[in-house]
């Protein structure tokens, strides 16, 4: 199990690449890549502020959960912080699981929890002006499917 | 204890973090006693159904005590992934 919060941008091909290599234990590998969409059309950059230590704290619990639940074989949760261009990977994760159905389940899980219940913060910095993304009702919704 | 900002309430109150010292016995309780300093901290705090607090790294609510806890941190819900 792999936990990484991080300014630094990484190579989501090369991770998943690296991912749960030689497990004979399992039938699958599901990954999902988060990115900088550019909703405005003028987006300079996606500032993501995050809060060191209760970060870190948060998605281990969140992954220790969902480990236990759907027995994963290897998880992977990566999130960056700082300033990030449009189209740069913001964050993956990946799960790997005896079957598809559990490896897509607690990635499924993993997203929604990771989203909502994970201290970051983005705020879109455009050629306009900036201005904070606010946290949907649907996203906390999302939370009672589990 | 140290209290801790972030987000637009950081940009509101215009420091990340700073020490306060308070007998404040909740959350809540502390929340007033801020409130009752600044405008700044009057504007942050406006809406409290806006904030989410975490009492020494974990998420809590607004009734929480506060006796021993070393942090408190308010902000935003939260919009990582």
């Amino acid at each position: 199990m792999q936990v990484r919060v991080q300014q630094a941008a990484f190579d989501p091909g090369a991770e998943l690449a690296g991912f749960a290599v030689g497990r004979r234990d399992i039938g699958a590998i599901v990954s999902f890549t988060g990115v900088v969409r550019d909703t405005s059309g003028d987006l300079r950059h996606m500032m993501i502020e995050h809060y060191p230590g209760m970060t870190e704290r948060a998605i281990t619990g969140i992954l220790d959960q969902a480990v236990a639940r759907w027995s994963l074989a290897d998880a992977l949760v990566i999130h960056r912080f700082g300033a990030l261009e449009p189209a740069a990977p913001i964050m993956m994760v990946a799960t790997a699981a005896a079957h598809r159905a559990e490896a897509f389940a607690a990635a499924d899980f993993l997203m929604d929890y990771l989203k909502s219940r994970a201290p970051f913060w983005k705020k879109e910095v455009t050629l306009s002006g900036a201005a904070w993304v606010a946290a949907k009702d649907a996203d906390e919704a999302a939370l009672n499917r589990w | 204890m140290n209290v801790m900002y972030f987000a637009w309430v950081r940009e509101r109150i215009g420091v990340p973090q700073e020490k306060v010292q308070t007998k404040a016995a909740t959350v809540a309780d502390l929340v007033a006693e801020l409130v009752a300093r600044e405008d700044r901290y009057a504007a942050a705090f406006a809406d409290i159904s806006a904030l989410r607090v975490a009492v020494d790294q974990e998420l809590a609510d607004f009734d929480a005590p506060l006796a021993g806890v070393r942090e408190v941190a308010f902000f935003p819900p939260m919009t990582g992934g």
